[in-house]
């Protein structure tokens, strides 16, 4: 089965992104496909890669990195969320003249119509949140 | 590519189900973001409010004092992106002493019963 994946909650805070991770893992683990995973709302800031976990705990924008890096998934974050919050990539610290970028590597920025679009090609919208 | 992808053809039920007030947390306001997006791409559209999600329709609703966006005037507006199916679920109305009267837009009031036929006739469930 083709998923399409929405998280709506940042990173730590909330156990959603990590409910998402062992899903996509386990999904994939089955041989199902993930057309792509969907960041909105304070779920955008699980694409930093500024973040820095204590060492004894998981460190969740490196754990999607390197899950998208092995299995080639497209991981967007949400563009008006993204602006909110100060997720920026290097597009849009040329376009808002900000200083700097704080994206992860795997992780891109784009429009809402990537979600409706998932939503029209997977069998299944699976949607982490409250 | 998103025009290619635009012009599938491909049409499926779509349902946005509102449960939050609309203000205090960010999720109703974004939601709306959604639904005004997903308008572009033509397909079958319904939005239902139940819980605290009734009160994002209620009338004569004033953000000044908490400087907030006071975006429940955008619900008025959904006709023109032709999204015109809003349910409203009857018990939630019920349980916070609204009727219909209290609403700023036209909506279809449904029993719980009936919004779960409806949720169960969606290809594509949103809740926010």
């Amino acid at each position: 089965m083709k998923f399409g994946v929405l998280i709506n909650e940042g990173p730590y805070q909330h156990q959603a992104s990590d409910s998402a991770y062992k899903f996509i893992e386990a999904a994939l683990e089955e041989g199902h496909e993930i057309y792509r995973v969907f960041f909105y709302h304070d779920g955008v800031n699980n694409g930093t890669r500024l973040a820095t976990p204590p060492q004894d705990d998981r460190h969740i924008p490196n754990r999607w990195t390197e899950l998208a890096e092995k299995h080639d998934l497209d991981l967007v974050l949400c563009v008006a969320a993204a602006q909110r919050r100060g997720m920026v990539d290097q597009g849009e610290m040329e376009r808002n003249k900000k200083d700097s970028n704080n994206i992860a590597d795997k992780f891109r920025i784009s429009g809402l119509g990537q979600l409706i679009e998932a939503g029209i090609q997977a069998d299944r919208m699976i949607t982490f949140g409250d | 590519m998103e025009e290619q992808e635009l012009e599938s053809g491909k049409i499926r039920k779509f349902i946005y189900v509102n449960r939050k007030a609309p203000h205090g947390t960010i999720y109703a306001h974004e939601a709306l973001e959604v639904v005004l997006i997903a308008a572009a791409f033509e397909q079958d559209v319904s939005l239902a409010f139940i819980d605290d999600g009734v009160y994002q329709l209620k009338k004569g609703q004033n953000t000044d004092g908490i400087a907030t966006k006071n975006f429940s005037k955008t619900f008025g507006a959904l006709d023109m992106y032709d999204v015109e199916k809003l349910y409203v679920e009857k018990e939630s109305l019920d349980a916070r002493g609204l009727t219909e009267e209290d609403l700023s837009v036209d909506v279809e009031i449904l029993p719980a019963s009936d919004l779960k036929k409806l949720f169960n006739e969606s290809e594509v469930f949103f809740n926010f």
